[in-house]
């Protein structure tokens, strides 16, 4: 395993809309780089899971109309995402649906949220955002609560737009 | 449908606490409605008040913004996880290209 990079980036999410979330990270490589550990499968097993677990499938038909699907196998079993491209520009940009799959999801994938993936280099380093679309607040706040304890969703609702307040 | 008026009342107490006097002219909202606002807030605990001889003071409840603050930063955890071991993957396709 290579050691950790200098100059490591910091992740930082942000909700610019009530339907948005916005990630942004820098990574000290050319963006042709970053976007092939982003588009091939071997190389997104190994990064994808983070510290939650490992991935269990990992599926990418990367041209427009292509599907993805990612499986990932945590301490609480199995989780799988999926969705279709929509635009590709390769080492700039991609445009991709993405339904988390649960027991009770809609059959359909009408009004999954839209994610558009960009890659920027500038003296080597490349800036990944990641800018979601979700459609609605409530799809967004179940996104982001996923994972944790989810509190009662008024005061959820209010604390976030307290907390986006105070970020602005 | 209220939630834009609530952001705003929150949004004017960032500065510090008001009488609902302060609030009902920065709204230009009559005060019957901005006490129902307020009372929302006082009931999810985002806006504390206190009477203050003959006005009531009301103000944000600081401890109610943890809750919003460990909501995002675990969020943000899962994928800086994602991300420094993408840090790995990247270095090791530089090595190759060398």
């Amino acid at each position: 395993m290579a050691s950790t990079t200098s100059g490591k980036g910091t992740a930082v999410v942000s909700l610019p809309a009530d339907d948005q979330i916005l990630i942004t990270r820098e990574f000290n490589a050319p963006k042709h780089l970053v976007y092939r550990a982003w588009t091939t499968p071997e190389l997104v097993t190994q990064f994808w899971s983070g510290q939650r677990g490992t991935m269990r499938s990992v599926e990418i038909d990367l041209r427009v109309g292509g599907r993805w699907r990612y499986v990932m196998t945590t301490g609480h079993g199995e989780i799988a995402f999926h969705g279709e491209f929509l635009e590709i520009v390769p080492n700039e940009r991609i445009v991709n649906t993405e339904v988390f799959e649960t027991p009770d999801a809609p059959v359909s994938d009408a009004g999954a949220p839209v994610t558009t993936t960009t890659f920027t280099e500038r003296d080597g380093r490349t800036t990944l955002t990641l800018l979601m679309r979700c459609g609605t607040k409530e799809l967004r706040d179940t996104i982001i609560q996923s994972g944790m304890e989810i509190g009662m969703q008024e005061q959820m609702n209010l604390l976030e737009e307290l907390a986006i307040s105070l970020m602005s | 449908m209220a939630e834009p008026r609530r952001r705003q009342i929150l949004d004017a107490l960032i500065d510090g606490e008001r009488p609902v006097n302060d609030l009902v002219r920065v709204l230009g909202l009559a005060q019957p409605q901005v006490s129902k606002h307020l009372r929302v807030l006082r009931e999810v605990g985002v806006v504390e008040v206190r009477d203050d001889g003959r006005q009531r003071l009301y103000r944000l409840n600081g401890h109610a913004l943890k809750p919003i603050h460990d909501w995002v930063t675990r969020y943000e955890r899962t994928w800086s996880e994602r991300f420094d071991r993408l840090d790995a993957v990247l270095e090791e396709l530089k090595d190759e290209e060398m």
